[in-house]
């Protein structure tokens, strides 16, 4: 056994040396398929997973310890850094959830930009699944090609927002700029775009692709009884057959207005998780362009209008002498929300992103909780590994779509 | 005199205050306006203490016994049909009144109703796990735990979930610092090299705007690179910045855990 | 008669290079950097999306590897926390001389906007050093800057590792 000492320091803290016949594996924390930085410890008998205990926490970086000791407004960017996949639906989530506190109504212009930001994000996140999964699996032409469709995705978000990754492109109280010259054009285009290449590309190399069919059917199955109890949601619950989509069950945002399916997987297997996440992004480009209609008859107003807890317009802040006071007094002491409690669920793209927020009537959260799908998708590892080939582990942790953003916060 | 600092309680507080300000609060509605949250409320009072109920924000908030939680939790899950718990975790009021509030949000499908279940625990005492009801209280237990110190009972794997083994104190207290007490900021440094290795690391920078332009150690200007640590700074005294007292950090001035660990 | 004679005069010159061995091997390491993917949080998908079709991080010779037995240059994209922390030095030490590392992100090269209890203030107390991306997160262009920055921070170094004054993290 390696002797620790100051030149190479022995960090193992796993007993491998057992009486039975099973053999430990230490998976990650830094491992290129984990997603992350996610560490499994699986007990092996033969090729087969007995037991697998999965490490969360290599990511920790105490963001809602952040969320206590930071203005409401202040925090709205570190929650880009939760499901960096898709930033814009955190910052929705955690927005929403202020404005559900203070009793804020959105203006609509705001609330179609929100939305469009909303259903782009979920593209991105989608075919980031499609591009990582698929080269988990060893089919590396589709990481390339989903790639090319969300750069083209990124270069819209960056036309709106100025950012590729982290966007911050929702206040709270609406949106702080109007969609840009000729968006709305690059976005039919891309809508056109990922449709044509969902329908084609991605079917053609996948749908029916023999290895990647074995490799997926029948693995990393979850009875639905299983995912109500493990707390799965969003494409996890779906593909078990249970049709709860937040965006049509509690309808927010304009999701009550637009005309989309939810579409349902009942093989509870990573194969219709993945024709889920497929036709879930083709019902994404049908609300896209619904989305694009309706912006046209809305009224140029993009934030709400509240003095006492958001800032004016920045031409009544530079004419306005009243304006300008209470902008002062939010930038430097922050709004106080009314003390009570809030929690709003809203449909990221992993699953049920929700944040609660305990408010003390103070400029600080008195206490902040954001939850995670993904951070219970991954407690749901420790029971679908088991029983599994080592092969196949990679395929479920890559099914699972976890984000170690939000799963260690 | 110096300025009092309340040592329960190293959250950010607001500045300065209006002496006039009145907090307002969020309405509440009573449970008798929702016909199915009555309805649940009624199955819950006939086998459960409940020391109140409303509604706020379209969710109904139901404060029960800490005793009660995993029979008023198992009531909720067999008779009122909430089949899923989608967040469980507890907010600290040990300065204020010696109690965690523990609360459980759990969602019901069918009828696409929120409730979120809440039990004042004080501290020292333990929580009954409802591992048994809900498979993903497993891991929003382990953190309940990690992060506040809150002891369940009856739980298959009760270890820390988001911190390392080793660590010492529950971040989440109102009592831990953001920036971490003196065992957290040398906790890498000490694992990795040994504590006679932090003279030579040094303390953390805990100031993000602080600037030194003559550190050849770390920084090289491309083009115009010298010996590493080499004097650069050609006799000219570098100007000491005066940093302002909110900014500074002191780690031992913070409350450390030190009583706790014996 | 077919002409086999080459006039070396208009045609570019002897084929001949004359050089110093630290130039050769220089040249051969700065254009063959092999990064090891040690994908953290956010930067890591710009790492990615660097390695992607759009911008093609393979033009310069780099070639992401899974192991740190293979790699030259450790990309520590993200934020690392203090629980990582032991791992990132672990697979550092991993890796075979001679090596460089590339701080990528505001995260790792201070602990940026996670000015916490549970993040790293700056990989550069654990791990020496050698070229910091700042940015939140940098935008795949920027890594390829830094990567040539790297490049160019080779080919002026010495090939003998032993001659270079590297940061006494390094003895440690």
């Amino acid at each position: 056994m390696q002797q620790p000492n100051k030149l190479t320091p022995f960090f193992e803290n796993l007993n491998f040396e057992r009486d039975d016949n099973t053999m430990v594996i230490n998976f990650g924390p830094q491992h290129p398929s984990a997603h992350g930085q996610l560490r499994l410890m699986l007990e092996l008998d033969g090729e087969q997973v007995v037991k697998a205990y999965p490490d969360i926490g290599y990511l920790h970086r105490g963001i809602e310890k952040m969320a206590e000791n930071m203005t409401y407004n202040e925090f709205l960017p570190t929650t880009d850094r939760l499901d960096y996949i898709a930033s814009t639906s955190n910052n929705y989530a955690y927005a929403l959830a202020v404005e559900k506190l203070i009793g804020l109504e959105v203006p609509r212009r705001a609330q179609v930009i929100r939305t469009m930001l909303l259903e782009v994000n979920r593209l991105l996140s989608h075919l980031f699944f499609i591009a990582t999964h698929a080269l988990d699996v060893g089919a590396m032409s589709v990481f390339l090609y989903a790639f090319r469709e969300r750069e083209f995705g990124m270069d819209l978000m960056e036309d709106y927002c100025g950012a590729r990754l982290t966007h911050s492109a929702v206040r709270i109280g609406g949106v702080p700029l109007d969609l840009p010259d000729g968006w709305m054009i690059n976005l039919r285009k891309w809508c056109d775009g990922v449709e044509y290449e969902l329908k084609h590309t991605y079917n053609a190399l996948l749908e029916k692709n023999r290895i990647w069919k074995m490799r997926l059917e029948n693995v990393g199955v979850i009875t639905p009884e299983d995912a109500l109890s493990w707390g799965c949601t969003g494409p996890m619950l779906r593909g078990s057959g249970i049709a709860y989509d937040i965006r049509k069950e509690e309808p927010y945002e304009l999701y009550s207005e637009l005309d989309f399916d939810i579409p349902v997987a009942d093989t509870n297997d990573s194969y219709g998780r993945y024709r889920l996440y497929m036709a879930e992004m083709l019902e994404s480009t049908k609300i896209l362009r619904q989305l694009v209609i309706m912006y046209d008859d809305t009224e140029p107003q993009l934030m709400a209008h509240a003095p006492a807890y958001i800032s004016a317009p920045k031409e009544e802040i530079m004419t306005q002498n009243y304006s300008l006071m209470q902008h002062f007094v939010l930038v430097t002491q922050g709004m106080r929300p009314p003390k009570g409690e809030v929690y709003v669920p809203t449909e990221s793209p992993k699953g049920e992103l929700g944040f609660y927020i305990k408010s003390e009537g103070e400029p600080y959260a008195y206490r902040l909780k954001c939850r995670a799908p993904s951070f219970f998708h991954t407690g749901l590892l420790q029971e679908i590994l088991v029983g599994t080939y080592i092969a196949d582990v990679v395929t479920i942790i890559g099914s699972t779509n976890i984000v170690f953003g939000e799963v260690d916060r | 005199m110096r300025k009092y600092t309340p040592k329960d309680s190293v959250q950010a507080k607001a500045y300065y205050t209006d002496r006039f300000h009145v907090v307002p609060s969020v309405p509440t509605q009573d449970v008798s306006t929702d016909e199915v949250f009555a309805k649940q409320l009624e199955v819950l009072s006939s086998k459960v203490d409940i020391k109140s109920a409303y509604i706020q924000i379209e969710q109904m908030r139901v404060e029960i016994d800490h005793k009660d939680n995993f029979k008023a939790i198992e009531i909720l899950k067999n008779e009122c049909g909430y089949a899923m718990m989608s967040e469980m975790s507890a907010v600290d009021y040990l300065a204020q009144d010696g109690e965690f509030e523990v609360f459980y949000q759990l969602l019901n499908l069918e009828e696409r109703k929120r409730v979120r279940v809440v039990c004042r625990i004080p501290q020292g005492l333990a929580i009954e796990s409802i591992v048994p009801l809900y498979k993903s209280a497993n891991f929003a237990e382990r953190e309940l735990f990690d992060m506040f110190g809150l002891v369940v009972n009856n739980h298959p794997f009760l270890k820390r979930i988001l911190m390392p083994d080793d660590w010492e104190g529950h971040p989440l207290l109102k009592t831990y610092p953001l920036h971490g007490d003196e065992f957290a900021s040398w906790y890498e440094v000490d694992k990795i090299f040994g504590k006679e290795a932090r003279e030579a690391i040094g303390p953390e920078n805990r100031d993000p705007a602080k600037i030194d332009r003559y550190d050849t150690k770390r920084f090289s200007r491309v083009g115009r690179e010298v010996p590493f640590g080499a004097d650069i700074s050609e006799g000219e005294p570098d100007t000491p910045i005066e940093y302002s007292q909110t900014l500074l950090v002191d780690y031992n001035a913070s409350q450390t855990q030190l009583k706790d660990r014996k | 008669m077919a002409q086999h004679q080459v006039n070396y005069a208009s045609a570019g010159g002897l084929p001949v290079a004359l050089t110093t061995v630290d130039h050769l091997l220089n040249w051969g390491r700065s254009n063959s950097l092999w990064p090891l993917t040690y994908g953290l949080a956010c930067c890591a998908i710009e790492m990615m999306a660097s390695g992607d079709s759009r911008y093609d991080f393979d033009r310069f010779g780099t070639i992401f590897r899974a192991s740190p037995r293979q790699a030259d240059v450790m990309i520590l994209a993200g934020t690392l926390s203090k629980k990582h922390a032991e791992f990132a030095r672990r697979l550092y030490d991993q890796m075979t001389e001679p090596k460089w590392v590339i701080s990528m992100g505001s995260c790792a090269n201070t602990g940026g906007m996670f000015n916490t209890y549970a993040t790293v203030q700056g990989v550069d107390r654990i791990i020496p050093v050698d070229i910091y991306l700042p940015g939140c997160a940098p935008r795949p262009e920027t890594l390829q800057y830094a990567l040539m920055m790297l490049q160019t921070k080779i080919r002026r170094e010495s090939a003998n590792m032993k001659k270079n004054t590297k940061q006494n993290l390094r003895l440690l």
